[in-house]
Protein backbone atom coordinates (compact mmCIF):
# COMPACT_ATOMS: atom_id res chain seq x y z
CA UNK A 1 0.00 0.00 0.00
CA UNK A 2 2.94 2.59 1.38
CA UNK A 3 4.69 1.95 -2.09
CA UNK A 4 1.34 2.61 -4.32
CA UNK A 5 1.22 5.67 -2.66
CA UNK A 6 4.83 6.60 -3.22
CA UNK A 7 4.59 5.61 -6.82
CA UNK A 8 1.43 8.04 -7.37
CA UNK A 9 2.90 10.95 -5.38
CA UNK A 10 5.99 10.60 -7.61
CA UNK A 11 4.79 12.72 -10.56
CA UNK A 12 3.12 14.80 -8.87
CA UNK A 13 6.40 15.47 -7.77
CA UNK A 14 7.80 15.58 -10.94
CA UNK A 15 5.19 18.18 -12.05
CA UNK A 16 5.74 20.24 -8.82
CA UNK A 17 9.02 20.59 -10.10
CA UNK A 18 8.49 22.11 -13.02
CA UNK A 19 6.77 25.25 -11.20
CA UNK A 20 9.15 27.69 -10.97
CA UNK A 21 9.26 30.76 -7.71
CA UNK A 22 8.05 33.74 -9.41
CA UNK A 23 10.50 35.96 -8.27
CA UNK A 24 13.55 33.60 -8.50
CA UNK A 25 12.86 31.82 -11.44
CA UNK A 26 15.91 29.50 -11.80
CA UNK A 27 14.62 27.84 -8.76
CA UNK A 28 11.51 25.35 -8.68
CA UNK A 29 9.40 25.18 -5.50
CA UNK A 30 10.24 22.04 -4.46
CA UNK A 31 14.37 23.44 -4.84
CA UNK A 32 12.96 26.09 -2.67
CA UNK A 33 11.73 23.56 0.25
CA UNK A 34 7.94 25.17 0.34
CA UNK A 35 6.44 21.88 -0.93
CA UNK A 36 6.06 19.95 2.59
CA UNK A 37 4.29 17.06 1.41
CA UNK A 38 2.48 15.27 -1.54
CA UNK A 39 0.16 12.49 -1.42
CA UNK A 40 -2.41 11.27 -4.29
CA UNK A 41 -4.80 13.38 -2.20
CA UNK A 42 -3.02 16.59 -1.92
CA UNK A 43 -0.04 19.42 -1.89
CA UNK A 44 0.78 20.77 1.21
CA UNK A 45 3.13 23.73 0.51
CA UNK A 46 4.19 26.58 3.10
CA UNK A 47 4.88 30.26 2.46
CA UNK A 48 8.35 31.53 3.02
CA UNK A 49 7.22 34.44 4.41
CA UNK A 50 3.97 35.65 6.04
CA UNK A 51 3.28 38.50 3.74
CA UNK A 52 5.10 37.10 0.62
CA UNK A 53 3.23 38.23 -2.40
CA UNK A 54 4.41 35.56 -4.61
CA UNK A 55 2.63 32.80 -2.11
CA UNK A 56 -0.54 33.36 -4.03
CA UNK A 57 1.24 33.43 -7.30
CA UNK A 58 2.94 29.89 -6.27
CA UNK A 59 -0.79 28.22 -5.04
CA UNK A 60 -1.81 29.76 -8.95
CA UNK A 61 0.92 28.36 -10.34
CA UNK A 62 0.68 25.10 -8.69
CA UNK A 63 -2.65 24.70 -9.53
CA UNK A 64 -2.48 25.46 -13.20
CA UNK A 65 0.10 22.92 -13.45
CA UNK A 66 -1.64 19.94 -11.62
CA UNK A 67 -4.45 21.14 -13.72
CA UNK A 68 -2.32 20.17 -17.38
CA UNK A 69 -1.18 17.32 -16.01
CA UNK A 70 -4.42 16.19 -15.37
CA UNK A 71 -4.44 15.86 -11.63
CA UNK A 72 -7.17 17.96 -11.34
CA UNK A 73 -8.42 16.02 -8.07
CA UNK A 74 -5.54 16.98 -5.85
CA UNK A 75 -6.26 19.36 -3.52
CA UNK A 76 -4.06 22.35 -2.75
CA UNK A 77 -3.72 22.42 1.59
CA UNK A 78 -1.39 25.73 3.27
CA UNK A 79 0.22 25.14 6.40
CA UNK A 80 2.13 27.53 8.58
CA UNK A 81 3.61 25.35 11.01
CA UNK A 82 6.30 23.99 11.06
CA UNK A 83 7.69 27.45 10.01
CA UNK A 84 10.13 27.54 6.47
CA UNK A 85 13.27 27.98 6.94
CA UNK A 86 15.96 28.48 4.34
CA UNK A 87 17.48 25.75 5.79
CA UNK A 88 15.06 23.55 3.63
CA UNK A 89 16.55 25.03 0.12
CA UNK A 90 17.99 22.17 -1.68
CA UNK A 91 21.66 21.87 -2.38
CA UNK A 92 21.02 21.79 -6.06
CA UNK A 93 18.62 25.15 -5.46
CA UNK A 94 21.68 26.67 -3.77
CA UNK A 95 23.84 26.33 -6.04
CA UNK A 96 21.37 27.37 -8.84
CA UNK A 97 20.47 30.92 -6.72
CA UNK A 98 24.51 31.54 -6.55
CA UNK A 99 24.62 31.01 -10.54
CA UNK A 100 21.38 33.02 -11.00
CA UNK A 101 23.83 36.01 -8.83
CA UNK A 102 22.03 35.36 -5.43
CA UNK A 103 24.19 34.48 -2.67
CA UNK A 104 22.53 31.70 -1.03
CA UNK A 105 21.97 31.90 2.94
CA UNK A 106 24.08 30.15 5.41
CA UNK A 107 25.93 30.70 8.58
CA UNK A 108 29.36 31.45 7.34
CA UNK A 109 31.10 34.69 5.88
CA UNK A 110 28.33 35.53 2.70
CA UNK A 111 30.85 35.04 -0.61
CA UNK A 112 29.92 37.26 -3.75
CA UNK A 113 27.94 35.46 -6.20
CA UNK A 114 30.96 36.97 -9.17
CA UNK A 115 33.79 36.81 -7.93
CA UNK A 116 33.88 34.52 -4.81
CA UNK A 117 35.16 36.90 -2.58
CA UNK A 118 34.24 36.82 1.08
CA UNK A 119 35.01 40.39 1.57
CA UNK A 120 31.54 41.22 1.66
CA UNK A 121 29.12 44.15 3.50
CA UNK A 122 25.54 44.78 4.41
CA UNK A 123 23.86 47.40 2.48
CA UNK A 124 20.51 47.11 3.25
CA UNK A 125 18.94 44.68 5.46
CA UNK A 126 16.22 44.32 3.06
CA UNK A 127 16.13 43.77 -0.64
CA UNK A 128 14.02 43.64 -3.80
CA UNK A 129 11.61 40.79 -2.33
CA UNK A 130 11.05 39.89 1.56
CA UNK A 131 13.78 37.17 1.78
CA UNK A 132 16.62 38.44 0.19
CA UNK A 133 19.15 41.50 1.83
CA UNK A 134 21.19 43.73 -0.83
CA UNK A 135 25.40 42.99 -0.15
CA UNK A 136 28.28 44.23 -1.94
CA UNK A 137 31.48 42.85 -2.71
CA UNK A 138 34.53 44.89 -1.75
CA UNK A 139 36.88 43.56 -3.75
CA UNK A 140 34.81 43.66 -6.99
CA UNK A 141 33.03 46.09 -6.19
CA UNK A 142 29.14 44.87 -7.58
CA UNK A 143 26.39 44.56 -5.67
CA UNK A 144 24.11 41.41 -5.16
CA UNK A 145 21.25 39.95 -3.53
CA UNK A 146 21.53 37.41 -0.38
CA UNK A 147 19.05 34.88 0.17
CA UNK A 148 18.50 36.13 3.96
CA UNK A 149 18.92 33.16 6.76
CA UNK A 150 15.43 32.34 7.85
CA UNK B 1 -22.08 11.73 -19.46
CA UNK B 2 -19.12 12.53 -17.51
CA UNK B 3 -19.69 13.71 -14.02
CA UNK B 4 -18.50 17.39 -13.70
CA UNK B 5 -15.36 17.77 -11.91
CA UNK B 6 -15.93 19.13 -8.53
CA UNK B 7 -15.68 22.71 -7.20
CA UNK B 8 -12.69 22.70 -4.51
CA UNK B 9 -11.85 25.57 -2.26
CA UNK B 10 -9.43 27.68 -4.72
CA UNK B 11 -12.22 27.54 -7.27
CA UNK B 12 -14.65 29.24 -4.69
CA UNK B 13 -11.79 31.47 -3.53
CA UNK B 14 -11.12 32.78 -7.20
CA UNK B 15 -14.65 33.09 -8.36
CA UNK B 16 -15.97 35.01 -4.86
CA UNK B 17 -12.80 37.00 -3.63
CA UNK B 18 -15.45 38.98 -1.16
CA UNK B 19 -17.29 36.12 -0.01
CA UNK B 20 -17.46 34.35 2.85
CA UNK B 21 -14.97 31.88 3.91
CA UNK B 22 -16.75 29.24 5.22
CA UNK B 23 -19.54 28.64 7.79
CA UNK B 24 -17.59 28.08 11.54
CA UNK B 25 -19.09 25.55 13.57
CA UNK B 26 -19.08 27.23 17.18
CA UNK B 27 -20.04 23.64 19.02
CA UNK B 28 -16.61 23.00 19.58
CA UNK B 29 -15.73 26.93 20.27
CA UNK B 30 -17.73 28.00 23.53
CA UNK B 31 -15.37 30.58 23.30
CA UNK B 32 -16.09 31.93 20.15
CA UNK B 33 -16.42 35.64 21.22
CA UNK B 34 -13.71 36.25 23.20
CA UNK B 35 -11.35 34.40 20.83
CA UNK B 36 -12.52 36.49 18.15
CA UNK B 37 -12.23 39.90 20.00
CA UNK B 38 -8.34 38.26 20.76
CA UNK B 39 -7.75 37.97 16.68
CA UNK B 40 -8.47 41.33 16.20
CA UNK B 41 -6.68 42.98 18.47
CA UNK B 42 -3.90 40.52 17.08
CA UNK B 43 -4.71 41.25 13.51
CA UNK B 44 -5.67 44.61 14.08
CA UNK B 45 -1.74 46.31 15.82
CA UNK B 46 -0.31 44.28 12.67
CA UNK B 47 -2.66 45.98 10.29
CA UNK B 48 -2.77 49.07 11.41
CA UNK B 49 1.16 49.35 12.09
CA UNK B 50 1.64 48.04 8.45
CA UNK B 51 -0.83 50.91 6.81
CA UNK B 52 0.87 53.00 8.77
CA UNK B 53 4.71 52.14 7.23
CA UNK B 54 3.10 51.80 4.03
CA UNK B 55 3.01 55.81 3.65
CA UNK B 56 6.55 56.12 3.82
CA UNK B 57 6.44 54.45 0.76
CA UNK B 58 8.79 56.56 -1.80
CA UNK B 59 9.06 59.14 0.97
CA UNK B 60 11.85 57.70 3.21
CA UNK B 61 15.00 59.44 3.39
CA UNK B 62 16.83 56.54 1.35
CA UNK B 63 16.13 53.71 -1.17
CA UNK B 64 17.86 51.48 1.26
CA UNK B 65 15.51 52.52 4.19
CA UNK B 66 12.25 53.06 1.99
CA UNK B 67 12.57 48.95 1.27
CA UNK B 68 13.08 48.28 4.79
CA UNK B 69 9.86 49.88 5.87
CA UNK B 70 7.81 48.53 2.75
CA UNK B 71 9.28 44.72 3.26
CA UNK B 72 8.34 45.11 7.42
CA UNK B 73 4.67 46.80 6.38
CA UNK B 74 4.51 43.66 4.40
CA UNK B 75 5.40 41.06 7.01
CA UNK B 76 2.89 43.22 9.02
CA UNK B 77 0.02 42.95 6.50
CA UNK B 78 0.76 39.18 6.07
CA UNK B 79 0.38 38.31 9.49
CA UNK B 80 -2.83 40.62 9.89
CA UNK B 81 -4.33 38.30 6.93
CA UNK B 82 -3.77 35.35 8.63
CA UNK B 83 -5.28 36.66 11.99
CA UNK B 84 -8.16 38.28 10.48
CA UNK B 85 -9.21 35.44 8.26
CA UNK B 86 -9.47 33.00 11.61
CA UNK B 87 -11.01 36.12 13.27
CA UNK B 88 -14.27 35.48 10.49
CA UNK B 89 -13.76 32.22 10.71
CA UNK B 90 -14.43 32.27 14.33
CA UNK B 91 -17.02 34.66 14.13
CA UNK B 92 -18.68 32.46 11.82
CA UNK B 93 -20.51 35.27 10.01
CA UNK B 94 -19.20 34.99 6.95
CA UNK B 95 -16.48 37.74 7.23
CA UNK B 96 -13.06 37.13 5.39
CA UNK B 97 -9.90 39.00 6.30
CA UNK B 98 -10.75 41.74 3.80
CA UNK B 99 -14.19 42.20 5.14
CA UNK B 100 -12.90 42.63 8.37
CA UNK B 101 -10.39 45.24 7.45
CA UNK B 102 -11.87 47.47 5.20
CA UNK B 103 -15.43 47.72 6.28
CA UNK B 104 -15.36 48.11 9.74
CA UNK B 105 -15.22 51.87 11.82
CA UNK B 106 -13.44 53.16 13.99
CA UNK B 107 -15.28 52.05 17.36
CA UNK B 108 -14.81 48.30 16.02
CA UNK B 109 -10.91 48.30 15.60
CA UNK B 110 -9.23 46.47 18.64
CA UNK B 111 -5.52 47.64 18.09
CA UNK B 112 -3.44 49.41 20.52
CA UNK B 113 -2.46 53.31 20.65
CA UNK B 114 0.83 53.04 19.61
CA UNK B 115 0.38 51.46 16.14
CA UNK B 116 -2.07 54.47 15.02
CA UNK B 117 0.48 57.21 15.85
CA UNK B 118 1.15 59.27 13.49
CA UNK B 119 5.15 58.50 11.46
CA UNK B 120 6.22 62.02 12.60
CA UNK B 121 9.59 62.36 11.21
CA UNK B 122 11.92 58.69 10.66
CA UNK B 123 13.30 59.16 13.88
CA UNK B 124 9.53 59.35 15.70
CA UNK B 125 8.83 56.42 13.43
CA UNK B 126 12.26 54.46 14.66
CA UNK B 127 11.07 54.84 18.06
CA UNK B 128 7.60 53.90 17.44
CA UNK B 129 9.09 50.60 15.82
CA UNK B 130 11.60 50.03 18.61
CA UNK B 131 8.75 49.93 21.42
CA UNK B 132 6.18 47.52 19.48
CA UNK B 133 8.51 45.03 17.68
CA UNK B 134 10.60 44.84 20.78
CA UNK B 135 6.96 44.02 22.53
CA UNK B 136 6.14 42.03 19.72
CA UNK B 137 9.16 39.84 19.39
CA UNK B 138 8.20 38.90 23.52
CA UNK B 139 4.66 38.38 22.42
CA UNK B 140 4.91 35.89 19.36
CA UNK B 141 7.97 33.95 21.53
CA UNK B 142 5.31 33.17 23.90
CA UNK B 143 2.07 32.51 21.19
CA UNK B 144 4.33 29.82 19.71
CA UNK B 145 2.62 27.61 22.00
CA UNK B 146 -0.47 29.10 22.33
CA UNK B 147 -4.07 26.54 21.93
CA UNK B 148 -4.94 28.32 19.09
CA UNK B 149 -3.33 26.32 16.19
CA UNK B 150 -3.77 29.43 13.45
CA UNK B 151 -2.02 31.92 16.52
CA UNK B 152 1.03 29.46 17.26
CA UNK B 153 1.25 29.10 13.34
CA UNK B 154 1.50 32.67 12.11
CA UNK B 155 3.71 33.78 15.69
CA UNK B 156 6.05 30.85 14.88
CA UNK B 157 6.77 32.47 11.68
CA UNK B 158 6.73 35.92 12.75
CA UNK B 159 8.91 35.66 15.84
CA UNK B 160 11.46 35.45 12.98
CA UNK B 161 10.49 38.34 10.79
CA UNK B 162 10.16 40.69 14.07
CA UNK B 163 13.27 39.53 15.54
CA UNK B 164 14.91 41.22 12.08
CA UNK B 165 11.97 44.47 12.83
CA UNK B 166 13.37 45.02 16.25
CA UNK B 167 17.11 44.66 15.16
CA UNK B 168 16.32 47.30 12.25
CA UNK B 169 14.60 49.55 14.86
CA UNK B 170 17.23 48.93 17.49
CA UNK B 171 20.44 49.79 15.36
CA UNK B 172 18.93 53.42 13.86
CA UNK B 173 17.76 54.81 17.47
CA UNK B 174 21.25 53.66 18.24
CA UNK B 175 22.86 55.33 15.29
CA UNK B 176 20.08 58.19 15.82
CA UNK B 177 20.60 58.32 19.47
CA UNK B 178 24.44 58.00 18.75
CA UNK B 179 25.13 60.35 16.07
CA UNK B 180 24.64 64.34 15.64
CA UNK B 181 23.26 67.02 17.92
CA UNK B 182 20.01 66.72 15.41
CA UNK B 183 19.69 63.15 15.00
CA UNK B 184 20.06 63.04 18.77
CA UNK B 185 17.24 65.65 19.49
CA UNK B 186 14.97 63.46 16.90
CA UNK B 187 15.20 60.23 18.51
CA UNK B 188 14.45 61.65 22.19
CA UNK B 189 11.82 63.72 20.83
CA UNK B 190 10.24 60.81 19.25
CA UNK B 191 10.98 57.96 22.21
CA UNK B 192 9.10 60.64 24.42
CA UNK B 193 6.34 61.20 22.22
CA UNK B 194 5.55 57.55 22.17
CA UNK B 195 6.19 56.30 25.77
CA UNK B 196 3.36 57.01 26.88
CA UNK B 197 1.72 54.21 24.96
CA UNK B 198 3.66 51.33 25.81
CA UNK B 199 1.69 50.41 29.08
CA UNK B 200 -1.11 49.68 26.61
CA UNK B 201 0.42 46.85 25.61
CA UNK B 202 0.76 45.17 29.13
CA UNK B 203 -2.25 45.92 30.23
CA UNK B 204 -4.34 42.77 31.25
CA UNK B 205 -8.20 43.26 31.14
CA UNK B 206 -10.64 40.63 31.54
CA UNK B 207 -10.21 39.44 27.89
CA UNK B 208 -6.88 39.40 28.16
CA UNK B 209 -7.17 36.92 31.31
CA UNK B 210 -9.52 34.74 30.00
CA UNK B 211 -7.56 34.09 27.05
CA UNK B 212 -3.99 33.77 28.86
CA UNK B 213 -6.05 31.14 31.33
CA UNK B 214 -7.14 29.31 28.56
CA UNK B 215 -3.76 29.02 26.83
CA UNK B 216 -4.82 30.69 24.03
CA UNK B 217 -2.91 33.75 24.65
CA UNK B 218 -0.45 34.92 27.00
CA UNK B 219 0.31 36.53 30.75
CA UNK B 220 1.36 40.49 28.62
CA UNK B 221 2.13 41.75 32.42
CA UNK B 222 4.84 38.86 33.03
CA UNK B 223 6.37 40.06 29.77
CA UNK B 224 7.40 43.48 31.18
CA UNK B 225 10.87 43.46 33.32
CA UNK B 226 11.98 41.28 29.96
CA UNK B 227 10.78 44.47 28.07
CA UNK B 228 12.19 47.18 30.24
CA UNK B 229 15.54 45.47 30.07
CA UNK B 230 15.92 45.05 25.88
CA UNK B 231 14.61 48.69 25.89
CA UNK B 232 16.87 49.86 28.33
CA UNK B 233 19.88 48.14 26.50
CA UNK B 234 19.61 50.03 23.42
CA UNK B 235 18.94 53.31 24.90
CA UNK B 236 21.72 52.90 26.89
CA UNK B 237 24.03 51.71 23.39
CA UNK B 238 22.43 55.01 21.96
CA UNK B 239 23.45 57.02 24.97
CA UNK B 240 19.92 58.05 25.52
CA UNK B 241 17.89 58.57 28.67
CA UNK B 242 14.84 56.37 29.22
CA UNK B 243 11.81 59.11 28.95
CA UNK B 244 10.32 60.27 31.54
CA UNK B 245 7.27 58.54 32.71
CA UNK B 246 4.01 59.87 31.70
CA UNK B 247 0.26 59.31 32.77
CA UNK B 248 -0.37 56.08 30.36
CA UNK B 249 -3.32 56.21 27.78
CA UNK B 250 -5.32 53.22 27.50
CA UNK B 251 -8.66 52.20 25.82
CA UNK B 252 -7.73 50.80 22.22
CA UNK B 253 -8.29 47.36 23.15
CA UNK B 254 -11.85 48.22 23.56
CA UNK B 255 -12.39 50.71 20.50
CA UNK B 256 -11.40 53.61 22.40
CA UNK B 257 -8.69 55.58 19.82
CA UNK B 258 -6.89 58.59 19.23
CA UNK B 259 -7.84 61.02 16.47
CA UNK B 260 -5.93 59.50 13.94
CA UNK B 261 -7.21 56.12 13.26
CA UNK B 262 -10.21 57.54 11.42
CA UNK B 263 -8.03 59.44 9.60
CA UNK B 264 -5.82 55.71 8.67
CA UNK B 265 -8.97 54.35 7.84
CA UNK B 266 -10.58 56.80 5.78
CA UNK B 267 -6.95 56.57 3.55
CA UNK B 268 -6.84 52.65 4.03
CA UNK B 269 -10.81 52.36 3.31
CA UNK B 270 -11.32 54.69 0.56
CA UNK B 271 -11.69 52.19 -2.40
CA UNK B 272 -13.06 48.99 -1.10
CA UNK B 273 -15.96 50.86 0.76
CA UNK B 274 -16.68 53.77 -2.73
CA UNK B 275 -16.22 50.43 -4.79
CA UNK B 276 -17.58 47.70 -3.03
CA UNK B 277 -17.57 44.98 -6.59
CA UNK B 278 -13.83 46.02 -6.75
CA UNK B 279 -11.47 43.20 -6.75
CA UNK B 280 -8.09 42.67 -7.72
Amino acid sequence: MKADLIDEAGPIWQVLEGVCDPEIPVVSIVELGIVRSVDPERVVLTPTYTGCPATQVIERDVRAALDAAGYRHVRIETILSPAWTSDWITPVGREKLRAYGIAPPGRRAVACPQCGSTSTEEISRFGSTPCKALWRCRDCAEPFDLFKCH
Amino acid sequence: MPALPPIRPEDERCAAKDGPHGAFDPRGEPEGPALFGYLLRLGDDSLILGQRLGEWCGHAPSVEVDLSLANMALDLIGQATHFLNRAGEVEGKGRDGDRLAFHRDVLDYRNCWLVEQPNGDFAQTMARQLFFSTWQKLLCARLVSSAEPTIAGVAEKAVKEVTYHQELAAQWVIRLGDGTEESRRRIEDGLAWNWRFVPELFEMDDLASFMAERGIGVDLAAMRPDYDAQIAAVLAEATLEPPADQRPILGGRRGHHSEHLGHLLAAMQFLPRTYPDAVW
